[in-house]
């Protein structure tokens, strides 16, 4: 792998053009508003499948500080990530990178964001859902940017616990403990990760390479990969089904997981065919989209099912 | 305040529009965050604070 030395973290070289400070989308941008709005729509699924009651305003409050939480980690991230960022074509316009914001300015903005999201949760919900999003911004800014993500193959995979824990964050602020529910929709999200990742990686490997990040497709091969991104969809499918099994997915969740959990192998066999040319990209693309679409349909079936009487129960 | 050794520069009307709008939303992000403390208080103390004993 190529040498990293000076060239990593903010002691990276500083861009050209030195900023003077961004406009106020720059620093929306250092949020990751996509990643956000993901989190509290899982938080939100956490939540309505909880047993126990909040007020609205207090579960409205809590959203938000898990989702600026989130947001805070996205920042850190970015300014731990400059460099690469920097290298790669769908990161180098963002803010830092860019030199629209300073690596300086985006620390403070994280840190603030932090410890604000932390407290705001504690004050509202209740210290165990505080501890968890300080655990997860941590998580992601520390154990995942700063160590797992240069360091090894299996970055995404473990990096991908911080990706999951939204749900269980929401159901400690309902019940004020963390239950099956909740963990089993952290292990679904938490094995949907690399399939998801690897399939963007595939395509993406020769910027990851030059970035010096050991995505899995640079370090074990493309190959590799794509088995294991069929080994993942093979545990993945049969684990979307298990809310249906615990009884708290009932009829349209488990319509949605078995369909869902078929197309997932489907395009993961897919990806496994189509190894050259136009037919990989449009392979792995395809994989990564509807991995997505997967994920959004298996929670809005929770969330239609909890929140507006669709529950029809099979177990 | 600004260091006298370090030479400052003028800013541009185009930095100084942007440290305008940057001001104008740490202003409406700290009213949000009295706005949201004060809301968390009233929902925290709850309706039985109105019906307590003088």
């Amino acid at each position: 792998m190529t040498s990293l030395t000076n060239t990593i973290g903010p002691d990276a070289p500083a861009p050209a053009f030195t900023a003077v400070g961004g406009d106020v989308p720059d620093y929306f941008a250092l949020l990751k508003p996509r990643v956000m709005v993901l989190v509290i729509f899982t938080a939100l699924v956490g939540m309505v499948v909880s047993q126990g009651h909040v007020a609205p305003a207090i579960g409205v409050i809590s959203l938000l500080a898990i989702a600026v939480g989130a947001g805070a980690s996205g920042c850190l991230n970015m300014w731990w990530d400059a460099d690469i960022d920097a290298v790669m074509t769908r990161t180098a316009q963002r803010p830092i990178p860019a030199g629209r914001i300073s690596s300086e300015e985006a620390l403070g903005f994280g840190l603030f964001l932090s410890v604000a999201s932390v407290l705001v949760l504690g004050l509202a919900a209740n210290w165990l859902a505080a501890g968890l999003l300080a655990f997860t911004i941590v998580f992601y800014a520390v154990i995942y940017s700063m160590w797992l993500k240069r360091a090894t193959a299996q970055n995404i995979v473990i990096g991908g616990a911080a990706g999951a824990l939204p749900p269980v964050i929401g159901q400690a602020v309902v019940s004020g403990s963390v239950g099956i529910e909740s963990l089993v929709l952290f292990a679904i999200i938490f094995i949907w990760t690399p399939p998801h990742f690897w399939a963007l990686a595939l395509i993406k490997a020769e910027e990851y390479a030059r970035a010096g990040i050991p995505m899995m497709p640079n370090v074990a091969g493309p190959a590799s990969t794509r088995r294991q991104i069929v080994w993942y969809s093979i545990f993945l499918a049969p684990l979307g089904l298990a809310p249906v099994a615990l009884g708290f997915g009932g009829l349209l969740y488990a319509v949605i997981g078995v369909v869902g959990g078929v197309g997932m192998l489907a395009f993961s066999v897919r990806v496994l065919k189509n190894r050259e040319g136009e037919a990989e990209k449009r392979a792995a693309m395809g994989m990564f989209g509807f991995s997505i679409l997967y994920l959004f349909a298996l929670f809005s079936a929770l969330l239609a099912e909890q929140s507006f009487g669709l529950f029809r129960p099979l177990v | 305040m600004a260091d006298p050794e370090i030479p400052q520069r003028q800013l541009t009307p185009a930095e100084e529009a942007r440290r305008r709008k940057r001001s104008i939303a740490i202003a409406l992000a700290l009213g949000a965050w009295v706005l949201l403390f004060f809301v968390l208080t009233i929902v925290k103390l709850g309706p039985q604070i109105l019906s307590r004993p003088l």
